[in-house]
């Protein structure tokens, strides 16, 4: 396969290794939806010496912050962030699983009181790290699926 | 200290403070039986909450709060309710913590008891949520279990029939792992224990087994809990068709029960328990009705008035 190349971004961050074909659900995850008229560069199946494919996302101009990415990490735990200034990365580190999911992901219970007109957001705990399980904080049910239920 | 605490579910309260509520019920007694009267509550009001249908859990409270002096606001389904208008449960507990000072609720969907003690600035018991919690329940049993066998990690405690919706056998299981307890669940496979609460358990260490046995299990055990199985718990009637009678407990079946034993079961019961066993010295779950009683009264009078 030849190798997908994207132009370098001058100021901004960089989230790769992305699972492939998760790079728009990615951006639906950070709020990024076009009306911020950000400049975005996205590649979504491309050769990856680690992984064989990966998706990749580069946004400019803007700092992406630890607590935004790390609600990647349901979606895409090997993601990495690079952050960018003046064509130079100045950091770069791993999504990681948030303890808490707050908002993001509803209650797999069809049955639970934050699936109704509550005005209170879902609220998950992580009660295990390996395998990496969630709780519903108000109901207790486990969850089985958390990607399925991003909100 | 239990003072101003919520009840949500049973893993809020320490063994410390199960063994004080334990103990305090045992106080309470006489005055559940109105043998002895006390005014401890008096001026205080409890608003009982029951968005679903109750006899037992909600007649208990009521008389709890009323034995012990003080007075009690009531709704029952939601009908004449501002739910029916479309208010949310955060606004209506929002709305009954200016009227009185403490709520017991009980609330179709799970988590509702949770989501009101984040609401509610008094506190909350919950009374039952949807198939989750009924934490007094499992305090009910827990101080029938106590008046009969002092250790409860020695015991072997078979809890029977309904395990998938019967919300009073989850917050049981739980606390009598804690307390050491040994249990066998023995259910049809559609109606077994749920994953999150086995998973809870066996985070405990506790020995547990599951089986569809009941006569099997009935010689090594010392607590036989029996439960109904619920018709308003199946989304599926002919799921509940197939289980339903599935296990009946009858008194052939007890002919090599241990000569201790208990039969416990949190009632309504329909024919799982038959009738032939209530004059037995195995059958508790009368006893363990009025147990409501003097449980309710200790956790209302410790909630509000602390540790007296």
């Amino acid at each position: 396969m030849k190798e997908v190349r994207i132009a370098p971004i001058k100021n901004g961050t960089v989230i790769d290794h992305i699972k492939p074909g998760k790079a728009l659900k990615v951006l639906d995850l950070l709020g990024i939806d076009g009306e911020e008229r950000m400049a975005l560069s996205l590649a979504m199946y491309a050769h990856s010496k680690k992984a064989g494919s990966k998706d990749l996302v580069k946004i400019e101009e803007k700092e992406l912050k630890v607590d935004e990415v790390n609600r990647l990490a349901i979606l895409t735990p090997n993601a990495s962030i690079s952050i960018i200034r003046d064509f130079q990365v100045v950091r770069k580190f791993n999504v990681a699983p948030p303890e808490v999911l707050e908002g993001i992901v509803k209650c797999e219970n069809i049955n639970c009181i934050t699936n109704q007109n509550e005005p209170v957001p879902s609220r998950l705990i992580m009660t295990r790290k390996d395998p990496r399980t969630y709780k519903c904080h108000y109901c207790g049910r486990l969850q089985s699926d958390i990607e399925k239920n991003i909100i | 200290m239990l003072k101003g605490k919520d009840i949500v579910a049973i893993n809020d309260l320490s063994q410390d403070e199960i063994e004080r509520i334990l103990n305090k019920a045992r106080e309470m007694v006489p005055i559940a039986r109105a043998e002895k009267k006390s005014r401890l509550l008096e001026g205080r009001i409890l608003a009982s909450f029951f968005f679903e249908p109750s006899t037992r859990t909600r007649l208990s409270f009521e008389t709890a709060m009323q034995r012990l002096g003080g007075s009690v606001i009531t709704v029952t389904g939601q009908e004449g309710t501002s739910i029916i208008k479309g208010e949310t449960l955060a606004d209506t507990v929002r709305m009954a913590e200016c009227f009185s000072d403490i709520i017991v609720l009980r609330h179709p969907r799970e988590g509702a008891a949770r989501l009101a003690a984040g609401f509610s600035n008094i506190p909350v018991i919950n009374g039952g949520d949807g198939a989750g919690q009924h934490p007094t329940q499992t305090l009910l049993d827990l101080f029938t279990i106590k008046e009969e066998f002092n250790d409860i990690s020695k015991l072997h405690v078979t809890i029977a029939g309904d395990l998938k919706y019967g919300r009073t056998t989850h917050s049981l299981s739980v606390a009598l792992s804690r307390m050491g307890a040994s249990l066998s669940f023995v259910a049809p496979p559609t109606i077994q224990m749920p994953d999150h609460i086995l998973d809870e358990i066996s985070g405990m260490g506790a020995d547990h087994e599951l089986s569809s046995d009941l006569m099997g299990c009935i010689p090594k055990t010392d607590v036989l809990y029996m439960t109904r199985i619920q018709k308003e718990r199946f989304p599926d009637f002919e799921e509940y068709i197939k289980v339903a009678g599935a296990f009946r407990l009858d008194l052939d079946m007890l002919e090599n029960a241990k000569k201790g034993m208990i039969v416990m079961h949190p009632l309504p019961r329909v024919d799982e328990v038959h009738p032939d066993i209530d004059p037995t010295e195995h059958a508790r779950y009368f006893q363990q009705a009025f147990n409501g009683v003097p449980v309710r009264m200790a956790l209302l009078s410790l909630i509000l008035e602390g540790d007296i």
